[in-house]
């Protein structure tokens, strides 16, 4: 499949830019709270918490707001991913909720059971939206049976196989990676000494889960490969993301920390955007019956709507990068505790 | 278990209760604002110390709000899912605009709000104060646009057949500014900003009764009570208004509120009664004659549509659109004449030895709660069986393909997760409450 740089691919890419977007900064909130219980002590526990935040809700509005793109630009596709995977977005949701109170309520008390009630919360459920979107990512590259109506077929168990839930753990691995550089940006002394060498595992965990999971799909999810294929410039894609990954280990050896952040951002980026031209122009692929797939034009809203909502993001999407990247700039440097932190 | 009952359940569930924090944090962002407006004038270290007093309870509302708000925004998707592809075109748009302009607005300027005081300027602080309050306002915009179009729709034409029937955008501003958009939206605006008001009062009204914070609460009291009054007011104003609106573009949903059926005038007006909905007449309740005539048309003898008009499976259920129709009447009216009488008082300098006054008004917290809730109530339910006014039935917007199981799994946990919620958010606000203001004077003062 070539790409067309059509209306409809624009939105496929303006879509996949807020998740993308979504997995980066989010990637890394979510990997401090896959982390959190590995630290000991509350103030150290503390320090994580507050490495996050200010930004964490930011990060969330994201997922939000690619929510509401996906919603307005593809329709079909909201209405039958979220209805068809309905027990594992409520799993989501109620892992999101549970994230979202347990960061705010966490330090609200002193009792150690309260505290080690929501330091509990607080890693579980960012293990499991981890896992459970990078199941998502999984089943969306594998292929879900869909009818002619486009309506999903399976249950909530045929979406847990072994390729999705690769996926998924691949996900929770890279999060707790980019998670565990963005903490090395943020503490100092005894602690950073510790997170240097989570940084040294995680990246070993998820390098071995980011092999395996490309070989089971190059072997197994051949489709995932077609647009690469007809598009040879296309695997510069997949070189420039190896780059970036191989890159990680060098910096943090020697002691860049900002630039392995932002290595393992541009990872995360590349990652999505090679995941992006996998599925292209599929958004939810039929395995049983490929005909039956939800593509950009299927699943589409008319051009009428995807035109205005292109003003529409041309307008919104700088003012929110500027101010996004000045929130980042007012909150740079190592955390320091103080009578607002959590 | 009925997938269509249950999927209604589980959305008037989760949509009432994350309704009880955005008009908070709406009303409060107004309220934070002039406070902190009022220090960086007056440089009094009293106003900081409000501010950052109610910033932080700002905090904790907020987060129950984006908790429960993120379900939201996928539960059209999981239970709705004929809704979604019915009106992904032109709702869709609405809710991506909030995300771009609302969400990320509130959530990106709320870290420098909560966390920012020792890092920027008090002039940025009280920028980003304001974005914050913004932001919160945007969001109430653009998801009002959305369910209004839903009432009132416009700007739209129907394309397909069949079960793969959609709603498109034709004129865009036409859709966001359709026939009940700016009457609703004011009317919840005014909603959220009692909503805050009566929740600064009640909390200083606390403490005025207990003596502690005395000048702080005195001081809140005055910022606080001069928007209860003005949101009060416009209370009646943007109600009537809807009201009007109502009566042209959903009369089914009006002659519910009122309990009208007789299709020939003059109507009259119920304060208060039972609805029959079997012989078709409202029972022991306190009529006027000729009012709602007078009030829809300003003729005592105007016909006014009335139930009869609508076949039976066409018309809302009458009795609970009528009573919290009218509860929220009555709560409105309460809240007006508490806090005029308040006005009063605190212009003759007697509110604050008035104990029994400073009581009511440690319970009237929930007087704006209640009317909120109720008023949408009457809104959603006095717009059935439509989900789409005369465009889409609620029985058929449902997700055909989730079981009653499955929804009856989510709704469980939904009903122990909220439960649980609720009760950690009353404990831990009470806790602030008990503790009250700190103290900032003595600890590291604000950069200068």
């Amino acid at each position: 499949m070539n790409l067309a740089f059509d209306l409809n691919t624009i939105w496929f890419f303006l879509v996949g830019v807020l998740f993308a977007g979504y997995a980066m900064l989010d990637g890394f909130d979510l990997g401090v709270g896959a982390l959190h219980l590995f630290t000991r002590g509350d103030e150290n526990r503390r320090i994580l918490l507050n490495a996050i935040a200010p930004i964490w809700d930011g990060n969330e509005v994201w997922l939000v707001t690619g929510g509401g793109a996906l919603f307005a630009a593809f329709p079909e596709v909201y209405a039958t991913a979220f209805s068809g995977f309905y027990v594992a977005f409520m799993l989501l949701l109620f892992g999101l909720i549970f994230r979202a109170v347990a960061i705010e309520f966490r330090s609200k008390q002193p009792m150690i059971w309260w505290r080690k009630f929501w330091d509990i919360s607080f890693s579980v459920s960012s293990i499991l939206s981890s896992l459970l979107i990078g199941v998502a990512l999984g089943n969306m590259a594998w292929g879900v049976p869909l009818d002619a109506q486009g309506q999903f077929q399976g249950s909530f168990w045929s979406l847990l196989h072994p390729y999705t839930l690769m996926v998924g753990i691949c996900t929770v691995a890279l999060f707790a990676m980019h998670g565990s550089i963005y903490l090395l940006l943020k503490t100092e002394g005894a602690l950073q000494q510790q997170i240097r060498e989570w940084t040294r595992s995680t990246i070993i965990v998820f390098v071995l889960c980011y092999i395996s999971t490309t070989m089971f799909t190059l072997l197994y999810v051949p489709h995932m490969t077609d647009t690469i294929r007809a598009t040879p410039l296309l695997f510069g894609v997949a070189l420039v993301n190896m780059l970036w990954i191989a890159n990680i280990p060098r910096e943090i050896f020697h002691g860049r920390e900002m630039r392995a952040f932002l290595s393992s951002c541009a990872a995360v980026l590349t990652l999505l955007l090679l995941f992006g031209i996998g599925t292209y122009p599929n958004l939810i692929y039929s395995a049983s019956a490929p005909a039956n797939s939800l593509t950009i034009y299927n699943a589409a809203s008319s051009a009428k709507t995807l035109r205005i909502m292109l003003i529409i993001a041309a307008c919104g999407v700088p003012m929110v990068l500027a101010y996004t990247g000045s929130i980042y700039w007012i909150f740079r440097g190592k955390v320091k505790l103080d009578s607002h932190s959590y | 278990m009925d997938v269509f009952l249950l999927s209604r359940i589980q959305f008037a569930f989760t949509i009432a209760f994350h309704y009880l924090f955005p008009p908070l944090s709406i009303g409060l962002g107004v309220l934070l604002v002039l406070m902190e407006a009022r220090y960086l004038r007056s440089k009094d270290p009293l106003y900081l110390q409000m501010t950052r007093f109610w910033a932080r309870i700002f905090g904790l509302i907020f987060a129950l709000g984006v908790a429960t708000g993120i379900v939201m925004e996928f539960q059209f998707g999981t239970n709705w899912s004929v809704y979604s592809r019915f009106v992904g075109d032109v709702f869709g748009s609405a809710l991506a605009a909030e995300g771009i302009f609302a969400f990320f607005l509130e959530s990106g300027f709320l870290a420098i709000l909560l966390f920012g005081w020792e890092r920027v300027k008090p002039r940025t602080h009280f920028f980003a104060t304001c974005m914050v309050a913004l932001g919160a306002h945007f969001s109430a915009v653009w998801i009002i646009v959305a369910n209004s179009w839903q009432q009132t729709p416009a700007g739209h034409h129907v394309v397909g057949f069949g079960n793969t029937l959609r709603a498109e955008i034709v004129d865009f501003w036409q859709l966001v500014f359709n026939p009940s958009t700016l009457h609703r939206l004011s009317h919840s605006l005014a909603g959220a900003w009692q909503a805050g008001a009566f929740l600064v009062l009640s909390v200083s009204a606390f403490y005025l009764l207990r003596r502690r914070h005395v000048a702080l609460s005195q001081a809140a009291f005055r910022i606080a009570l001069p928007m209860a009054v003005i949101a009060s007011l416009l209370q009646l104003v943007t109600g009537h208004q809807s009201a009007l609106g109502v009566a042209v573009h959903q009369p089914a949903k009006l002659a519910a509120f009122e309990g009208h059926y007789a299709a020939e005038g003059p109507a009259d007006m119920y304060l208060f009664g039972w609805v029959n909905e079997k012989e078709e007449r409202v029972t022991f309740g306190l009529r006027i004659p000729a009012m709602l005539s007078w009030m829809v048309h300003g003729d005592t003898q105007a016909p006014v549509t009335g139930l009869r008009a609508f076949a039976p499976e066409a018309r809302p259920p009458v009795q609970v659109v009528f009573q919290t129709y009218h509860l929220m009447v009555v709560l409105g009216m309460g809240l007006i004449l508490l806090s005029l009488a308040a006005l009063l008082l605190l212009l003759r300098s007697r509110l604050f030895a008035q104990r029994w006054l400073l009581w009511i008004f440690v319970f009237a917290v929930l007087g704006p709660q209640a009317a909120n809730q109720l008023g949408w109530a009457s809104a959603e339910i006095g717009r059935q069986p439509w989900i789409v006014q005369n465009l889409l039935k609620t029985r058929d917007a449902f997700s055909p393909n989730v079981s009653g199981g499955e929804i009856l799994f989510s709704l469980a946990l939904f009903f122990i997760v909220y439960t649980l919620l609720l009760l950690l958010f009353i404990y831990l606000l009470n806790d602030k409450i008990q503790h009250g203001p700190d103290d900032h004077t003595s600890m590291e003062g604000h950069r200068a």
